[in-house]
């Protein structure tokens, strides 16, 4: 039999208060079963550490029940205390007298017997308790990042410099993300290409990284540590290596396709390069719109190209890489804008979205950074800017804030009279949502010095009149209606997850929101992680976040990453579930319940087997095994069982 | 009843002569109501003194000077004092003020008070009243 030593702590007042302590150390040391038993003011202050450790000492104990706090404080405070004193640290138990007793209690005598039945209990579940080991496994020190936005780049950039490889997949032709296409950035307007272009760059030179364009993650096997990844990349018809961007292809052909780049707004051809600033710097065959691969069809680009860079028998290849961690930063693109028909966009011209504004107000855009409306390409004089498009529209659209609107919708109102002195800018608005540092200076000097008008209420519709749109909206404030007659309307669109995410997520075996954002671990204290062990978030592709939060986030996932590839082996936590071979009927039932993908049959014995370092040791397995066959570590049936006989019975 | 806005209306030259009298830049309002929520005389206003400036925001100061509000205003300096963003909305209050009176609008002469009422009343009242109406 085991040598259990119970101590119990008095938590200052909080314990105490409600639980006769003195009384249960005194009734425990009386048990026969029991050792030695004491109770002290603060266990987790560094001498009542030295009271367990010279308990253990003195009785020779093996087993050590501490009575104090929940365990998610303290657990791991006395595991290291009872390792130091020599024992296995699974032979502590936390009896959590604080928490589930002493505060949700106020009679002395019920509370002091309920800590008497949670630590009983906690005795009984000792007496079983196996000395165990971290479980551990080789893993690869790669990590892969899905998407080339800026969250994506950070990522990668502070991965790859801590000395890791990192594999980049950006689905498409040049990384950037949609920080490319900006013009400027509040709240310091600072030009979005000049501040993102270095960094490109930098990761296209970068020893440490691979990147692959044009491809798409197709599937994904393994483990945290030990993923294999199915990389599928598209046929570029171009080879990066020689093309040296000299354009005479995109001159002589023949195709025009509206440019991705420029939102619709302008033009590309068949073989073009997404922008001047492109990474990887080469042209890009677009076969969808491309007339035909051969001299019959066309041809003419491969004609004209000097540096035979084309090559027209190029094919999609699928190869696999060996990661240790991935990470999705697959960003956002906007909510459909044929969702909002009462704006009118695609029936009026000039009504655009805020990323079509963007590129208006770009000097790479179509326009050339001049401000000029799509119908004729007059000057607007007079711009609304209407918020919420799609965004706190739970009954007709989204229920959630898409947060960078507010500032960006602003941004463009101040662009736009830099460039248009005239001109007036209106912002319709629900709430001006400006919590960013420095962002609520931003706001009120465009309002009091450069007399942006904000007008709080939502535009019911838009028609036209003539060459202007009448924008009618309301004044809650005057509790006017306002009508305004406008040369240009910009809607500011809710950012949803980019499109295709959802497969990804699928691929993944991610978990998502309903509104298809990758979820994190846990809202506040894991925001980078995914439930997934191995899987990191970065980016707008766990909810809508302006530059600094993507960059900041960034970082800090890479952080993560960095802490998952700095030693050659994981460690993973022995508390987790095990299987009876003689038992288990191969039934299955483990594996459809397991959330961890940590359960997987053996094709050959029929016996369910469990990855030691996926399975989190949520016990959802166990309970569902209808054969008993599913074991927990250190909660095993029957220790549950003897628990409760304590908790049920009393413990005499 | 519907406002047009057009881009002639904001600072139009009415806002202009507010802003130049009162020395208070009307945009740098932004309408949270403390100056209200503080007035004494709000109640029997037609606009508020968050709306006052609202509607100077939107240009709309023939609309003020049709109104009430300025002559209710007891210039108490209550709202100036509360503003957050330190602007001296009695001030504006004045200005309005101002602008009626140079178009001998509201204004009152001691002929327009009857010898009944200037015997009746208490002399406090009728220097107060000159001083605010007499422009």
């Amino acid at each position: 039999m085991k040598r259990i030593g119970v101590f119990i702590c008095h938590c200052g007042v909080n314990i105490k208060d409600t639980v006769d302590v003195e009384a249960l150390s005194e009734f425990f040391m009386s048990r026969d079963d029991i050792v030695h038993a004491e109770d002290y003011m603060f266990l987790c202050s560094d001498p009542g550490q030295k009271i367990i450790k010279k308990a253990i000492a003195e009785h020779k104990l093996d087993g050590v029940v501490v009575a104090s706090c929940s365990p998610t404080l303290h657990e791991s405070t006395f595991q290291n205390a009872i390792e130091e004193a020599g024992l296995n640290k699974f032979q502590m138990e936390v009896a959590n007298i604080r928490e589930q007793c002493s505060w949700v209690h106020n009679d002395k005598p019920a509370g002091t017997r309920k800590a008497s039945l949670i630590i009983g209990a906690s005795i009984e579940k000792l007496k079983l308790n196996e000395s165990l080991e971290p479980t551990s496994a080789p893993l690869t020190r790669r990590a892969m990042v899905i998407g080339g936005g800026i969250a994506g780049i950070q990522t990668a950039l502070d991965i790859a410099d801590a000395g890791y490889e990192v594999v980049m997949v950006e689905k498409k032709p040049s990384i950037g993300g949609h920080m490319i296409q900006l013009s400027e950035t509040f709240p310091t307007l600072d030009c979005s290409q000049c501040i993102l272009t270095p960094k490109m760059v930098q990761l296209a030179k970068h020893p440490n990284i691979t990147l692959h364009v044009n491809s798409e993650v197709k599937d994904i096997s393994g483990f945290v540590g030990n993923f294999k990844v199915t990389v599928e990349r598209k046929a570029q018809y171009v080879d990066p290596d020689l093309c040296n961007i000299c354009s005479d292809c995109s001159t002589v052909c023949p195709v025009l396709v509206p440019s991705e780049y420029d939102e619709g707004l302008g033009w590309r051809r068949a073989i073009y390069i997404p922008f001047p600033q492109a990474i990887p710097a080469s042209f890009t065959l677009d076969i969808d719109n491309c007339l035909g691969l051969s001299p019959i069809a066309c041809g003419k680009c491969a004609e004209k190209c000097e540096a035979n860079a084309i090559n027209y028998d190029a094919s999609p290849t699928t190869f696999e890489v060996e990661v240790g961690a991935v990470v999705v930063a697959t960003g956002y693109d906007l909510y459909p804008v044929e969702n909002i028909a009462e704006y009118g966009y695609g029936k009026y011209p000039d009504v655009v979205t805020s990323l079509q504004f963007e590129r208006i107000l770009s000097a790479t855009g179509p326009t050339g950074g001049v401000v000029r409306r799509p119908s004729d390409g007059a000057e607007p004089k007079e711009v609304v800017f209407i918020q919420c498009c799609g965004s706190r529209d739970p009954e007709h659209h989204l229920s959630y804030c898409s947060k960078i609107c507010c500032m960006y919708s602003l941004k463009h109102a101040k662009l736009y009279k830099h460039k248009v002195h005239d001109g007036q800018p209106y912002i319709f608005y629900i709430d001006i949502r400006a919590g960013g540092k420095r962002y609520e200076e931003f706001v009120q000097q465009a309002i009091s010095e450069e007399n942006v008008l904000y007008t709080r209420g939502k535009v019911a519709r838009i028609f036209n009149e003539g060459d202007k749109m009448v924008v009618f909206g309301m004044d809650t404030l005057t509790g006017k209606k306002v009508e305004i007659r406008a040369d240009m309307v910009v809607l500011a669109m809710a950012v949803v997850p980019s499109y295709g995410s959802d497969e990804l997520a699928k691929t993944l075996k991610a978990g998502t929101d309903k509104h298809g954002f990758f979820n994190e671990a846990h809202p506040k204290l894991r925001p980078v992680e995914s439930l997934q062990a191995g899987l990191f978030l970065a980016g707008a592709c766990q909810s809508p976040k302006d530059i600094p939060d993507a960059v900041s986030q960034a970082s800090g996932t890479a952080a993560k990453v960095m802490v998952l590839l700095s030693s050659d082996r994981i460690l993973h936590s022995p508390i987790i579930a095990t299987v009876d071979d003689d038992l288990c009927s191969g039934c299955g039932i483990c594996i459809g319940t397991c959330p961890y993908g940590a359960r997987e049959m053996d094709l050959l014995t029929r016996v369910a087997l469990v990855n030691d370092i996926l399975c989190e040791g949520c016990g959802a397995c166990i309970a569902a095994c209808p054969s008993g066959a599913a074991q927990q570590h250190n909660l095993t049936d029957d220790q549950i069982a003897n628990m409760i006989r304590v908790i049920a019975l009393g413990d005499e | 009843m519907t406002v047009s806005i057009t881009r002639k209306d904001i600072k139009n030259e009415l806002v202009d002569k507010i802003e130049l009298l009162s020395g208070q830049n009307v945009f740098e309002c932004y309408q949270c109501g403390n100056c209200s929520s503080g007035c004494p005389m709000v109640d029997y206003m037609d606009y508020t003194p968050n709306q006052v400036m609202r509607l100077a925001q939107t240009g709309a100061i023939e609309e003020l000077l049709a109104a009430g509000t300025m002559w209710v205003c007891a210039a108490c300096l209550q709202c100036s004092s509360r503003c957050p963003k330190g602007i001296d909305v009695a001030g504006v209050m004045e200005a309005l003020r101002t602008i009626n009176l140079r178009n001998r609008v509201g204004v009152i002469t001691p002929d327009d008070i009857s010898t009944e009422d200037r015997r009746e009343l208490p002399p406090i009242v009728l220097v107060s009243a000159f001083r605010k109406l007499s422009g």
